[in-house]
């Protein structure tokens, strides 16, 4: 028996159409529009200004605090402006508008980084690195990545745990990354256990990638601190909870954090950014984004700057087949819809969806009839239909006794509800109220 | 026969009394005493139960208004200043004496000058909804019109208008208890003073959007031209962020703003129609929805 | 708004394709094998009784929502039909129409929608119906037909009884189980169901199969019903086992009366039953031990609507103790 989480989750259909695809590299746009707040946390501090001319990796925002990350200029170019644009979260947010120099040849260059075994680095080193060069949590959460390694003295941490799950349906990015990059995953791992002297790491990876598995398994054989563990299929096991559940079998306290079990979690698509940053010198300015839907052309997988915008990634699969009405940036359980193709790809965005009209609609939302399917897949433990009533009534106080911050918003409520109430909308508003009254609180 | 009669009449009797004697000990056992003044003070508050004064319900406030010494920044929105006197009068302490006030809808982005581009499904709130975007128009500063200030009106002040999707405030029927003005996540919707005629000139919109972005997004946004600043004669007008907002203290309600704004966003109610010359000023007024 | 607007919505962006309908749908897949058996055993009463019911449910439904509620409509969730047929289920094939009609009133318009429709009610419809019958109309609630006695009338239809009401009665008159084992129906008839009996309670084989068919389409879970039906053979047995004499065996028990249906398909009524795993457990041990004590020392027979029905009444304050437990809860948090 395969190892997973014992409570909820659910088997939505996988649907990984391009799975087969290698990854390739998206041709460098003309024009790339950076956001500012690409990650959790405060948003980075613009040092660039209008006809400013960038090198690629110059950083071009530095980080705002202690929880925020500098993002670098993916192109080298001009500056033409600094601008509000629509971001994926539907909100205006500043922009650093670059013009490619279609003349500087660095641009078009195929980066070549031979395979770099060896760690020079001392450990102070690596993490200043991995905080110069603005990594951050590449599954989808964006959270600054030195804030996770740095360690204060209480925590002991003995285990490292590498998310390759993948878990939402649709997206291969990380599953491609695991088979054309395991060595240089490898050497990732390697230098995160240098850096925070532990001796134990384990890659999880649901049993749906086989091949991964089996190309991770090879690539790590040179480090017996590695290991692989093949995981049972079962969403949402790329939570970070629920993956440590499933791995070691233990529990994040409510309101913990990883860290307070002793494991830090980072995603495959991290760990390959850290060992561009360390071994390469390469700051975080591409990354690999699915761009997928049934009814799309042809697609794939692709290495893309930070900055293009998604209109550049539907057209280099075929375009926008008709009868399109929605536009996923991420996965189909926890990805956000635009409003428009002109959105640019942050370092959160993993995959592009594009869901036509029958997928797209919601159906009319009936009684519920308390069958408790919400209770059943909840994988926090939590009562979806009774936090939704009483964050419709708004009795928010109550809500907050029922743990509905600790809600992970995966989505499996909303999922299987028979009924297709809007189970999840209701929660996510009522956790944002609740947090509103408990920071007026403090 | 009799017996029985008198039997149960006596067992129901004795049952009566201890029950009585019960009652009675446990009133007296729990009394809690409550200042008379309170109930006295609520008889004069309008038992509106809206919370405008930031209590939750009349009673609460009345009781603040007794315990508390100093009353000068407790109000009532909905008794205004006549309601406030006679608090005074009762309770012997000074209070605040506050200018009538009336909700305003700071949005004039009509279904047909605010085209929506984008269809948001999932329950019909403006706060649900503004968690996931922006709206379903261009403009991320303007009214949602899922009505949820609507919703929350006590008074049966307000209206979605349906023709253009926004809400309509009743300025007979507002109490201005503020209470839209929490519930609107876009915080489009003002207390402005309420004079006698209910005379208004403000800007009806937010959007902080540079003009282009602006006027594409809805053809009566503000665009921050500016000129309405220039043409006042009181400096009643504050420009920020690529908006104008009119102070209504400093105003004189010359309207002078209203014939320059070449957006037409700035918006005047209830003046008399043309000809007839509003006191002071000499400009006609131009008529504007 | 159907034009071609881009739709924004929060995520999830996928659902599984389970609806209410496929729910009540697979619920009534599930009562197709008692319904077979009930035809083939009562004959045309049997229809007559199920169809009534059905047809005067769905016109209740429909008539008071339009006339008297002025709401939407909703008659096509198929609820009202799944209530239908379970009262039909729980009633004897040779009750007069009009009792039939006044039990689907009954069921619909007081244990459903006077507590607000589908999904509010406290008590399963169905069984407040055939309470409500039961206590109105004893006489009547009690006349069962015999089987393969396809008579439509009343007066002409010779009385049968059933096994747990002769159980009951042989008792009262100071006979022995030993002494009532010639009138009491083998273990196969009452598995099939030849015997008398409500109109879809008798074949205990027809009622598990539909069960297994529910849990296999995970419309309910093996906790209540299996719950149920372990503990009142575990209660039964231990009376059986400590005087066989006075008490029935507990293959009896389990296979006759309603246990099965009551079991399988009146507690597992989605509305009316608890939300949580340890929920449904306390619930089905509560309706156990409350069906086994008024068989074996009530005055009816038979207990199990009442059982459920009591049991109903405690789904709420069930459900607001026994909550699922929370992740990473019972751990204190270390606050970094």
């Amino acid at each position: 028996m395969l190892k997973t989480f014992p409570k909820g989750g659910i088997h939505p259909t996988e649907n990984k159409i391009t799975a087969t695809k290698a990854i390739n590299r998206l041709p460098v746009p003309k024009v790339v529009y950076v956001p500012i707040a690409q990650h959790i946390g405060i948003p980075s501090e613009i040092i660039v200004d209008r006809k400013d001319s960038v090198e690629i990796g110059q950083v071009i925002a530095k980080s705002g605090g202690y929880v925020s990350s500098n993002i670098h200029s993916p192109v080298a170019g001009t500056v033409t402006k600094l601008d509000m644009m629509v971001d994926s979260s539907g909100y205006k947010t500043q922009c650093i508008v670059i013009r490619t120099d279609q003349k500087n040849e660095a641009n078009f260059q195929e980066p070549e980084f031979p395979l770099k075994r060896e760690i020079t680095m001392g450990q102070k080193e690596i993490l200043q690195h991995i905080t110069d060069s603005g990594i951050v949590g590449l599954g989808g959460a964006t959270f600054p990545s030195h804030v996770k390694l740095d360690l204060k003295n209480d925590n002991k941490v003995d285990c490292l745990i590498i998310n390759g799950v993948e878990c939402e349906p649709y997206l291969t990015a990380d599953h491609r990354l695991m088979l054309e990059r395991a060595d240089e995953i490898v050497v990732g791992i390697q230098i995160l256990m240098h850096a925070l002297h532990i001796h134990e790491a384990v890659i999880g990876i649901e049993n749906n990638k086989k091949d991964a598995i089996k190309v991770l398994k090879k690539a790590a054989a040179i480090d017996k601190r590695i290991k692989v563990a093949a995981l049972r299929v079962k969403y949402p096991q790329g939570s970070e909870k629920q993956l440590i559940k499933s791995i070691l079998k233990r529990e994040v306290p409510k309101g913990g954090l990883p860290m307070d079990v002793g494991v830090i979690v980072h995603n495959v698509g991290t760990v390959f950014a850290i060992y561009q940053a360390v071994q390469h010198d390469r700051p975080l300015i591409e990354r690999v984004v699915t761009v997928t839907g049934k009814r799309l052309e042809k697609p794939s997988n692709f290495w893309v700057k930070i900055g293009t915008p998604i209109k550049d990634l539907v057209e280099a699969v075929g375009g926008i087949p008709e009868g399109t009405r929605k536009v996923v940036n991420g996965g189909p359980m926890m990805g956000k819809a635009l409003k428009s193709t002109d959105v640019p790809v942050t370092k959160g965005t993993s995959g592009i969806l594009v869901i036509s009209e029958e997928e797209a609609s919601r159906q009319e939302s009936k009684p519920c009839i308390r069958c408790s399917n919400c209770v059943f897949v909840c994988p926090m433990g939590l009562e979806p239909q009774l936090l939704m009533n009483l964050s419709e009534k708004g009795f928010y106080e109550k809500a907050r006794a029922e743990d509905i911050l600790t809600c992970i918003e995966c989505g499996s409520c909303s999922y299987v509800c028979p009924s297709h109430r809007p189970l999840l909308d209701y929660i996510r508003f009522g956790k944002s109220i609740v947090k509103k009254l408990e920071t007026a609180k403090n | 026969m009799i017996l029985s009669i008198v039997d149960s009449t006596l067992l129901l009797g004795s049952i009566g009394t201890v029950a009585a004697g019960v009652l009675f000990l446990v009133s007296k056992r729990f009394y809690v005493y409550e200042d008379p003044m309170i109930a006295e003070v609520e008889e004069v508050l309008p038992a509106a139960n809206c919370g405008g004064c930031g209590f939750p319900g009349c009673k609460a406030f009345a009781e603040s208004l007794v315990k508390s010494d100093d009353i000068s920044d407790l109000f009532c929105p909905v008794g205004g200043n006549d309601v406030m006197k006679e608090v005074s009068v009762l309770l012997g302490k000074e209070v605040a004496e506050k200018d009538p006030t009336v909700a305003v809808v700071l949005c004039q982005g009509a279904c047909e000058v605010r085209p929506k581009t984008s269809l948001f499904q999932g329950p019909q709130s403006c706060a649900i909804s503004a968690l996931v975007f922006g709206g379903e128009t261009d403009c991320q500063y303007g009214c949602l019109g899922f009505g949820d200030c609507v919703d929350v009106c006590d008074f049966d002040a307000m209206h979605m208008d349906e023709e253009t999707g926004l809400p309509v405030i009743d300025s007979d029927k507002c109490t201005s208890c503020g209470a839209c003005v929490k519930a609107c996540p876009r915080e489009i919707i003002e207390l402005r003073p309420k004079n006698k005629r209910d005379l208004k000139v403000f800007v009806g919109c937010l959007n902080q959007d540079k003009a282009g972005i602006a006027k594409k997004a809805c053809s009566v946004a503000c665009i921050g031209c500016a000129k309405c600043e220039d043409i006042c004669p009181k400096d009643a007008v504050i420009m920020k962020d690529n908006l104008a907002y009119i102070d209504p203290l400093v105003c004189t309600l010359c309207r002078k703003c209203v014939e320059v704004c070449p957006t037409h966003s700035i918006i005047e109610t209830n003046f008399p129609p043309k000809k007839v010359r509003v006191k002071k000023q000499e400009n006609p007024p131009q008529a504007q929805a | 708004m159907a034009d071609g607007r881009i739709i924004i919505s929060a995520s999830p962006h996928v659902h599984s394709d389970r609806t209410s309908k496929r729910v009540m749908y697979d619920v009534l897949i599930a009562l197709v094998p008692a319904f077979v058996i009930s035809l083939y055993v009562f004959g045309l009463p049997a229809l007559v009784l199920t169809s009534v019911a059905v047809i005067s449910c769905i016109v209740f439904e429909a008539a008071i929502q339009k006339y008297l509620l002025k709401t939407e409509v909703t008659v096509s969730d198929g609820s009202a039909l799944i209530t239908g047929v379970l009262l039909a289920f729980n009633l004897p094939s040779s009750l007069p129409i009009w009792m039939i009609i006044v039990g689907s009133f009954v069921a619909i318009g007081i244990a459903k929608l006077s507590f607000g429709g589908l999904g509010n009610n406290i008590f399963n419809p169905a069984l407040v119906g055939r309470v409500f019958l039961l206590v109105s109309f004893p006489a009547q609630m009690t006349y069962w037909p015999t089987p393969f006695e396809n008579n439509m009338n009343m007066v002409d239809a010779v009385a049968g009884e059933t096994t747990l009401g002769i159980i009951k009665e042989g008792l009262l008159y100071g006979e022995t189980m030993t002494t009532l084992a010639s009138q009491i129906p083998s273990v196969t008839d009452l598995l099939f169901g030849f015997t008398s009996g409500s109109a879809g309670e008798m074949s205990a084989l027809a009622l598990m199969l539909g069960g297994v068919y529910m849990l296999a389409r995970k419309v309910i879970t093996w906790h209540i019903p299996i719950t149920i039906l372990v503990t009142m053979g575990v209660m039964t047995g231990i009376f059986w086992l400590a005087d066989p004499e006075q008490y029935a065996n507990p293959m009896i028990h389990l296979l006759s009366g309603g246990a099965v249906l009551g079991a399988f398909y009146m507690a597992t009524d989605l509305v009316t039953s608890p939300m949580t795993k340890k929920g449904m457990v306390i619930f089905a041990i509560g309706i156990a031990v409350i069906t086994v004590v008024i068989r074996l020392f009530g005055a009816y027979p038979e207990g199990i609507s009442f059982a459920i029905l009591i049991m109903n009444a405690f789904v709420p304050l069930i459900n607001s103790y026994f909550k699922p437990r929370r992740f990473g809860s019972k751990i204190k948090a270390k606050i970094v």
